[in-house]
């Protein structure tokens, strides 16, 4: 079954061209890895799929909703579809735990008892369950992001988006982060669409390989055609170049 | 000053019981007030946007003694009878809140925007993550500016002196023209205002402290 459909999806941000008809299918339990340069439209299409951002045309589908249709309930998406985003968005004026219990509680209206073993187990899973009753802001980058990533987890989702995860980071935190997310993927039932230019962890755990430029996927590829042979569009070819030497 | 007093001790209470009844009344309900028009400005819906700019705009720039008399005077023509206090406390937290939805609306702009996000992408619905999430952030931010409204607030209530209101500023008023002494009459008002707004202003100093 697929999890998320774009059907010639087309994006504007008021006159801009942003996602040019896209069309891609991700099936459930996939790891996908978008990459591309700097304003090509990663960031645009990964937050189309939780209805961050609204499409103009076309069709998307997610968890079997289509997200182009006005009475779609956004809300009902995103409980099965997490988002981690490149700057934590931790909830600066609660604890971590409460962070993550949070939505579990008032969205899901999960048991009290139920919902504090659940988050403690997930910060058990994330390594940092003795930081449970600090705020966010005392605790360093890397561990923000994966209690984020706890967060998100929390709810159950079948699905989970990260936007560069890894980029606002200090080098020596990068691998915890995903070391995490890597765990996640071996999960064969969470599907998930990762923005990242971390090459080791798209050659360790994704499916697939998207490059993106100017608002248009130019390459969908597995994996193995990806890095073992050769993209076969140009640009995508170039900018891998890139992103592997430096 | 102490002779006024002496001689007119039991007036000059009620007026400032007055007062400190119309000040609570008009924050707490200005507080309400403000704070939905500032969520209205931040909303994505246009109409609720539209509605709390016209409502600012409108009140924000009517002297407070105009919108007063509108109630006290053009309400009770069509509408249901009002007393001066009455008028006066309406006039007077309709103008206030207006100050307040400022206020408010730029300490919710101040919370950095990833934070709705978060919540939204977390499953909550605008109103949740304005409750939870940016409202008390935004209130933190804004605790000086709200402090100055607040004491703005229970100056301005002396508004209920030219609608007889009864309260400290009316007192006066009458006391100034029975008494004769107009200057140690109004020093002793000014006292009595000092008594509800320096603690007002100490509390909020503290609250700031507390909280930065
Ligand atoms: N809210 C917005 N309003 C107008 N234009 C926008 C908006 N968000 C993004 N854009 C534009 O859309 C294009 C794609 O932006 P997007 O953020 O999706 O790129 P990206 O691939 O994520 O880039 P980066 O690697 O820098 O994060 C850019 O040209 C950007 O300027
Ligand atoms: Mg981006």
């Amino acid at each position: 079954m697929s999890m998320i459909e774009f059907h010639n999806v087309q994006k504007y941000y008021g006159d801009y061209h942003a996602l040019r008809n896209i069309n891609l299918t991700i099936e459930a339990g996939e790891t996908v890895v978008l990459i591309g340069p700097s304003g090509s439209g990663k960031s645009t299409l990964i937050r189309t799929v939780n209805g961050l951002e609204r499409i103009q045309e076309g069709q998307l589908i997610v968890n079997g909703q289509d997200l182009a249709n006005r009475k779609t309930d956004m809300n009902r998406i995103r409980k099965n579809v997490g988002m981690v985003f490149q700057h934590f968005n931790l909830y600066a004026n609660k604890t971590i735990l409460e962070n993550i219990m949070l939505s579990p509680r008032i969205v899901l209206k999960r048991d009290e008892e139920e919902n504090k073993k659940l988050a403690m187990s997930l910060l058990d899973r994330v390594g940092l369950a003795d930081q449970a009753q600090k705020m966010p802001a005392q605790l360093s980058g890397g561990q923000q992001q994966r209690i984020a990533i706890a967060r998100s987890l929390a709810m159950r989702p079948k699905a989970l988006l990260f936007d560069e995860p890894t980029s606002a980071l200090d080098p020596e935190m990068i691998d915890d982060v995903l070391n995490v997310m890597k765990d996640i993927a071996r999960d064969s039932s969470m599907t998930m669409l990762v923005v990242t230019h971390e090459m080791g962890f798209a050659r360790e755990v994704a499916n697939r390989v998207i490059f993106m430029a100017d608002g248009q996927i130019l390459e969908d590829d597995s994996k193995e055609t990806f890095f073992d042979g050769q993209p076969s569009n140009e640009r995508a070819r170039q900018f891998l170049g890139k992103i592997i030497t430096h | 000053m102490i002779s006024i007093f002496a001689n007119y001790g039991p007036d000059l209470l009620l007026g400032l019981g007055r007062t400190l009844l119309c000040s609570v009344i008009a924050l707490f309900f200005s507080l309400i007030i403000g704070s939905m028009f500032a969520i209205f400005e931040t909303t994505p819906i246009k109409f609720l946007r539209v509605i709390a700019r016209i409502y600012i705009e409108v009140f924000r720039n009517i002297p407070l003694l105009v919108i007063t008399m509108f109630f006290y005077v053009v309400i009770p023509l069509t509408f249901a009878k009002v007393d001066g206090f009455t008028a006066g406390t309406i006039g007077l937290t309709l103008y206030t809140s207006a100050f307040i939805a400022e206020t408010v609306r730029s300490g919710i702009q101040s919370v950095n925007s990833g934070q709705m996000e978060g919540a939204r992408a977390n499953g909550m619905t605008f109103w949740q993550s304005m409750r939870l999430i940016i409202l008390p952030q935004a209130y933190r931010y804004v605790i000086p500016p709200l402090g100055n409204q607040f004491i703005n607030l229970v100056k301005n209530s002396s508004v209920l002196a030219f609608v007889a209101g009864f309260d400290l500023m009316y007192q006066g008023n009458v006391i100034a023209s029975n008494s004769l002494d107009t200057i140690n009459t109004y020093m002793a008002v000014g006292v009595l205002y000092l008594v509800i707004t320096m603690p007002l202003s100490y509390y909020m100093r503290h609250l700031e402290k507390k909280l930065a």
